[in-house]
């Protein structure tokens, strides 16, 4: 017993973690995209907000972001030590130990929640907390081994940064950011199904119950064509809703257009495809359209509060 | 009772057990602590600028 403590020891030490460790806990990339997401809440909201209370909101859901991935991966260490994608991450790598990750991830969580709070308001700190509760229990520790459907409601955690930015704002919740996270809702499916499709292997492995693994590749495929269906008219819905340019709608059109026809290419991959291009293609421009999406929201209420557009 | 100081013993040099980090290890485990205290600073500056920023011009409206 006591040799094998004075081994635990020895190797917690041998492997003591740097800070940059404590950083790839916080999935710097997916936090990228739920700030610019935030960020583009933050700006269409309608009043004024101090910069420096903006920038406080944005750095909360930052940190609670990167608490919820921190988080994740200490429930998931298992499942990503055996998955090629995930294997590299800090705590399957051994440079940090799950009870450090938790400690680490639960101090952040409460830390953005009672910053947002008090710094910004309730409503978005209520927000965050939720969020965070969302894609750490329900989708994490529930959805993820259980159902084929994980990611669907389980996306509903990642589109809620622009809920949270645009209630930072007004300390309430309206037709246009959910709008905005219906967006991110149903871009979510498409986006990690095309993923699945050529990472299917990984996730057999992991035992992760992921659409083609569950119900095969042809249904994926089914799937991500009728979820990009209902995703290209909702881009266009800010236009149509008077938020954003007729020139966003026209262009968020023909983005939507792009994406329905790489979802058809999919559908029609054969099934004897195992170098799966049309899902590769599907898979990076799903990340372009959703970039370019907020993008353009940003640019065109930045250019209206700058008085360039009426 | 009322004795003179007494001589103590010296003790000898005890080697401590334990565990004891390497260079790199000291290295990351300073850079942890610096990281956490440059954070800590930053939040300490983060309160105080949305203070201010809360009180407005009322900052300067005090009895003197």
């Amino acid at each position: 017993m006591s040799d094998v403590q004075i081994e635990g020891i020895e190797t917690e030490a041998g492997q003591l973690a740097g800070p940059s460790d404590f950083i790839a806990l916080l999935k710097p990339r997916v936090m990228s995209l739920v700030v610019f997401t935030a960020l583009t809440g933050l700006v269409l909201a309608p009043g004024g907000i101090h910069p420096v209370i903006a920038f406080a909101a944005i750095l909360s859901i930052a940190v609670g972001a990167g608490a919820s991935g921190a988080l994740n991966m200490w429930y998931d260490a298992d499942i990503d030590r055996v998955m090629s994608r995930t294997r590299n991450r800090p705590i399957p790598a051994g440079r940090i130990t799950r009870s450090e990750a938790l400690a680490f991830g639960l101090t952040l969580a409460g830390l953005s929640v009672l910053v947002l709070t008090v710094l910004v308001n309730p409503v978005a700190g209520a927000l965050l907390a939720f969020t965070i509760f969302f894609y750490v229990v329900i989708y994490s520790m529930w959805l993820k081994r259980w159902t084929p459907q994980n990611i669907v409601i389980g996306g509903a955690a990642g589109a809620f940064p622009p809920i949270i930015g645009w209630a930072s704002v007004t300390g309430s919740v309206s037709l246009e950011s959910i709008v905005l996270f219906l967006i991110i809702f149903m871009w979510t499916p498409p986006h990690f199904w095309a993923l699945a499709l050529f990472k299917s292997d990984d996730y057999a492995r992991a035992g992760i119950p992921m659409l083609p693994v569950v119900s095969g590749v042809a249904e994926t495929k089914r799937q991500i064509l009728l979820y990009s269906l209902l995703l290209a008219p909702l881009g266009v819905l800010p236009a149509i809703l008077g938020f954003a340019t007729p020139a966003y709608g026209v262009l968020a059109g023909l983005l939507g257009v792009a994406f329905v026809v790489l979802a058809i290419r999919v559908f029609r991959m054969d099934a004897a495809d195992t170098s799966m291009k049309a899902a590769k293609r599907l898979f990076a421009f799903s990340i372009l359209y959703l970039f370019l999406l907020f993008a353009m929201l940003l640019a065109e209420r930045v250019a209206q509060l700058a008085g360039l557009i009426a | 009772m009322n004795a003179g100081p007494e001589e103590k013993p010296v003790a000898p040099p005890v080697e401590l057990e334990g565990i004891r980090l390497t260079e790199a290890q000291l290295r990351r485990r300073r850079a942890r602590s610096i990281a956490i205290g440059l954070s800590l600073g930053a939040l300490v500056i983060l309160f105080w600028a949305v203070t201010i920023v809360r009180m407005g011009g009322n900052v300067l409206n005090r009895t003197l």
